[in-house]
C-alpha cells in the first residue's frame, strides 16, 4: 500500500516536472524494431522488443538526450513475405529513421534488398545466417550479433581440441541447416577432424533408425546435428534406442529449453555453440537485468535480447551525434569502432558485421550451462563416448 | 556389410512397415465401406499418441506403477480415437455420402487441420516435440552388432499381432462379415438386414482404434510425439493404401512394408541421398501405381467401370 502511494507521488512529481521542464520541447524520433511477435519463433522476438523498449525507455529517461525517441515494432512472423511487407511499411514511413531488425535468417534476408532501396540504415539483432551482411554491399545493412560462420569455426575447433576426431553431420536442408553444416565442414579440416559421412535430411523426418545405424556402423566419435530443435531432439532419442555410443553436439538452434524437455534423460551433456553468453558474463549485465525487472515486462528478454538492447542503443547514440537523418545515421553506424556496449566491444568490418566469438554450452542437470562454469570442464563430470 | 548391421536395418524397415500398414489398413476400410478418402487419418493417429500421453501422466502422478499406465494410455488412446473417428465419420462423412467424393476429402482434410491445431494449442507447448514415457523395459539383446531392445522387439511383435488380429476379425466375425457386405453392396446388405448406419460407424471405429495403437507404438517406439507428425504419416499411409490396393485388407499391409522398405534401402545405399528417401518411396509408388492402377492386390469385385 504505502508502495503504491510513494510510486504515485513519483509519477505525479514526474508529471509535474515534465510539463514544466523544457524536455517537452524536444523532437520525437521514431525507430522501427521488427521482429516474429506471434508464431513459433515469437519467445525471441518478443524478448528482442522487449530489450530495445528497454533501451528507448532508459534513453528517454535521460535528461541529457537531445531527442524523444519512440519504438515502433512490426511483427515479421518469421516469414519472408510478410517480413518484406512490414519492412516496406517501415521503410517507406519517412518518420522512421533506423531499424532494429530480424531473429529470423529466412526473413533477413529476404528484406536487405528493400532497406537499401528506402535507405533505411538497420541494425540486425538475431538472424545469423552470413549472408545477410557478407552476401552483399549495402551500406544500410548492420548486424550485432555473429554469424554462423563463428559459430561453425567454434564448433570445429573446441570439439576436436577435445579429442573428437571423426564425426557423422546430420543437418537440415533449409538455408539454415546447409549453412551450419558448409561451415562446421569447413573449419573442419583445417582443425584436424574428419567428416565420416553428412546425412541431409527433410526438418520435419520423424524416423531416423536408418540414418543413425549408417552411423554406428561407421563408428564416429560424435555426431553434430545443423538443425532446429525437433531435430535435435529425435536424433538425440533415437540414437538411445539404437545404441550409437558417439557423443553428440548441436547448432544453437538445439540449445533451448525445448530440447532438454523433449530428449529428457539423453540430453546430458549434449554440446552446443551459441553466440550470446549469459547475462551474468556481461559487465552490464546484472544491471541489464534489474533495469529490465525494473520496467515489468512479463516475458525473458531471451538469448538475442541483450543483441536488441544493444542495437537500439547503438542507433540512438547515432541519431544523438548527427541528427535525425538516415544518410547520416548510415554513415555514422558503419564507422562504429570499438564502442563499448552491453554486449562487449562492436567492431564492425567492411561488410558491417560485428565481430564476436561464439560461446560454447553443454546440456547438464536439465539446463544448458556457460561450459566455463560447467562440471564438464571442471573435470567433474565427463563427456564420454570413446 | 555384416550380418548384424543387416539385421539392424531389417529390424528398423519392419518396425516402419508394422505402423505404416497400421495407417494403411484404416484408409483401405474406409474406402472398402464408403468408397471415401478419410484425410483426417493420420491427425486421429496423433490424437490416439496424445490422448494416451496425458492419460500415463495423470496414472504416473497417481500411482507409481509403469504397467498399470501403459494399459490405460493405450485405452485412453483408443477411446479417443475412436470417439474422434465416429464423430468425423457420423457427421461429416456419412451426411455427405452421396455428395462429390472430393467434398468429403476436403472436409476431412479440414477437419485433420482442426484436431491437429486443437493440440498444438490446448496441449501446454504443444508446439514442442513432446517426450513420450519409456514405459517397457529397456533391456538390450546385443548379439554382435546387432543390438535392440527388448522394447521394441515388443513393440514390433504386439504391431504384428493388432495387424493379424484386424484381419481375424474381419474375414472372420459377424462385424467382420457386415463391413465386408457393406463394402460389396449397400443396398443389399440393407436388404438382408445389416444396419447400414451401425457397421459403417464400427468401421470407422476399427480403423480409428488401430490409428490409436499406431500413434501409442509411435511414442513407445520414437520416446516422442509432436502434434504435426500426423500429416506425413497419413499420406504415406494414404499412398501406401492406394499402392497396395485401396479395399483389400492385404494389399495396404503389403504397401506399408513396401514403403518401408524402399526408404530403407535408399538411405543404406546412398547416405547424402537420405534427403531424397521419401521421394524415392513417392517414385515408386507412382511407377506402382502407374503399372497396377487397382493396387497390387485390387479389390475382388471393382464397381469402377
Amino acid at each position: 500500500m504505502r508502495r503504491s502511494l510513494t510510486n504515485a507521488l513519483i509519477a505525479g512529481a514526474a508529471l509535474i516536472v515534465a510539463a514544466l521542464s523544457p524536455a517537452e520541447a524536444k523532437d520525437t524520433v521514431k525507430i522501427a524494431f521488427i521482429g516474429p511477435l506471434t508464431g513459433g519463433n515469437a519467445a525471441a522476438g518478443v524478448g528482442g522488443r522487449n530489450s530495445s523498449m528497454l533501451a528507448v525507455q532508459l534513453r528517454n529517461a535521460d535528461p541529457k538526450a537531445k531527442f524523444a525517441y519512440e519504438l515502433v515494432p512490426f511483427d515479421d512472423e518469421c516469414k519472408p513475405n510478410i517480413g518484406v511487407q512490414v519492412a516496406t511499411k517501415a521503410a517507406a514511413d519517412r518518420a522512421i529513421v533506423a531499424g532494429v531488425t530480424h531473429y529470423c535468417s529466412a526473413v533477413g534476408i529476404a528484406t536487405v534488398d528493400t532497406y537499401a532501396r528506402f535507405k533505411l540504415p538497420v541494425v540486425v539483432w538475431g538472424a545469423i545466417l552470413p549472408d545477410i551482411t557478407y552476401g552483399n554491399d549495402y551500406k544500410q545493412i548492420h548486424r550485432v550479433n555473429g554469424t554462423m560462420i563463428n559459430e561453425g569455426k567454434l564448433a570445429a575447433q573446441f570439439l576436436t581440441a577435445r579429442g573428437f576426431k571423426t564425426f557423422a553431420v546430420v543437418h537440415d536442408t533449409t538455408d539454415y541447416g546447409k549453412g551450419q553444416n558448409k561451415y562446421f565442414s569447413e573449419y573442419l579440416k583445417p582443425a584436424g577432424g574428419e567428416i565420416v559421412a553428412t546425412f541431409p535430411v527433410s526438418p520435419d523426418q520423424q524416423d531416423f533408425t536408418a540414418e543413425l545405424t549408417r552411423i554406428k556402423e561407421l563408428k564416429p566419435d560424435m555426431i553434430f546435428v545443423g538443425g532446429l530443435t525437433p531435430l535435435g531432439v529425435r536424433v538425440r532419442s533415437q540414437m538411445e534406442r539404437l545404441g550409437v555410443d558417439a557423443r553428440m553436439a548441436g547448432v544453437s538452434g538445439i540449445m533451448t529449453a525445448g530440447f532438454l524437455e523433449g530428449a529428457g534423460a539423453a540430453a546430458e551433456g549434449t554440446i552446443s555453440f551459441h553466440n550470446g553468453a549469459p547475462l551474468s558474463k556481461y559487465a552490464d549485465g546484472q544491471a541489464f537485468a534489474d533495469a529490465y525487472a525494473r520496467a515489468g515486462f512479463r516475458e525473458d528478454p531471451d538469448a538475442y535480447g541483450p543483441f536488441a538492447y544493444s542495437a537500439a542503443n547503438l542507433i540512438m547514440d547515432a541519431v544523438e551525434k548527427v541528427g535525425p537523418d538516415r544518410a547520416k545515421i548510415t554513415a555514422e553506424l558503419n564507422a562504429t569502432k570499438g564502442r563499448p556496449s552491453l554486449i562487449g566491444e562492436i567492431n564492425f568490418d567492411d561488410h558491417r558485421q560485428n565481430i564476436v566469438t561464439a560461446n560454447v554450452y553443454v546440456a547438464q542437470g536439465g539446463k544448458w550451462v556457460f561450459w566455463p562454469d560447467s562440471e564438464y570442464a571442471a573435470g567433474k563430470r565427463t563427456i564420454a563416448g570413446r | 556389410m555384416d550380418i548384424g548391421f543387416l539385421a539392424q536395418h531389417l529390424f528398423n524397415g519392419l518396425m516402419l512397415g508394422v505402423i505404416y500398414a497400421m495407417i494403411a489398413l484404416g484408409f483401405s476400410l474406409f474406402f472398402g465401406v464408403l468408397d471415401v478418402i478419410k484425410f483426417s487419418h493420420g491427425d486421429v493417429v496423433t490424437l490416439g499418441a496424445f490422448a494416451a500421453l496425458g492419460a500415463i501422466a495423470f496414472v504416473g502422478s497417481v500411482v507409481p506403477l509403469p504397467g498399470l499406465a501403459l494399459v490405460l494410455g493405450l485405452l485412453a488412446a483408443i477411446a479417443a480415437s475412436m470417439a474422434a473417428g465416429m464423430v468425423i465419420g457420423g457427421t461429416l462423412v456419412l451426411p455427405l455420402r452421396n455428395a462429390p467424393p472430393v467434398n468429403v476429402l476436403l472436409i476431412t482434410l479440414m477437419a485433420g487441420t482442426i484436431l491437429r491445431e486443437a493440440i498444438r494449442l490446448g496441449v501446454p507447448n504443444g508446439g514442442n516435440p513432446k517426450p513420450f514415457p519409456a514405459l517397457l523395459p529397456d533391456r538390450r539383446i546385443e548379439i554382435g552388432s546387432f543390438s535392440v531392445g527388448i522394447d521394441s522387439v515388443t513393440i514390433l511383435l504386439a504391431g504384428l499381432a493388432v495387424v493379424v488380429a484386424t484381419h481375424h476379425l474381419v474375414t472372420r466375425t459377424r462385424l467382420g462379415l457386415a463391413i465386408r457386405a457393406v463394402a460389396q453392396d449397400p443396398e443389399v446388405a440393407c436388404l438382408s438386414g445389416i444396419d447400414f448406419r451401425r457397421t459403417v460407424l464400427g468401421t470407422f471405429a476399427l480403423g480409428s482404434a488401430l490409428a490409436a495403437v499406431a500413434g501409442c507404438m509411435l511414442g513407445l517406439y520414437y520416446r516422442e510425439i509432436n502434434f504435426s507428425m500426423g500429416l506425413v504419416l497419413g499420406v504415406i499411409g494414404f499412398a501406401a493404401a492406394v499402392v497396395g490396393g485401396l479395399g483389400s485388407l492385404l494389399g495396404p499391409i503389403l504397401g506399408g512394408f513396401l514403403f518401408a522398405g524402399v526408404q530403407t534401402l535408399v538411405t543404406i545405399t546412398v547416405p547424402s541421398a537420405s534427403a531424397y528417401k521419401d521421394v524415392a518411396a513417392f517414385a515408386v509408388v507412382i511407377a506402382l501405381i502407374g503399372l497396377f492402377p487397382t493396387g497390387l492386390i485390387s479389390e475382388r469385385a471393382s464397381e469402377r467401370v
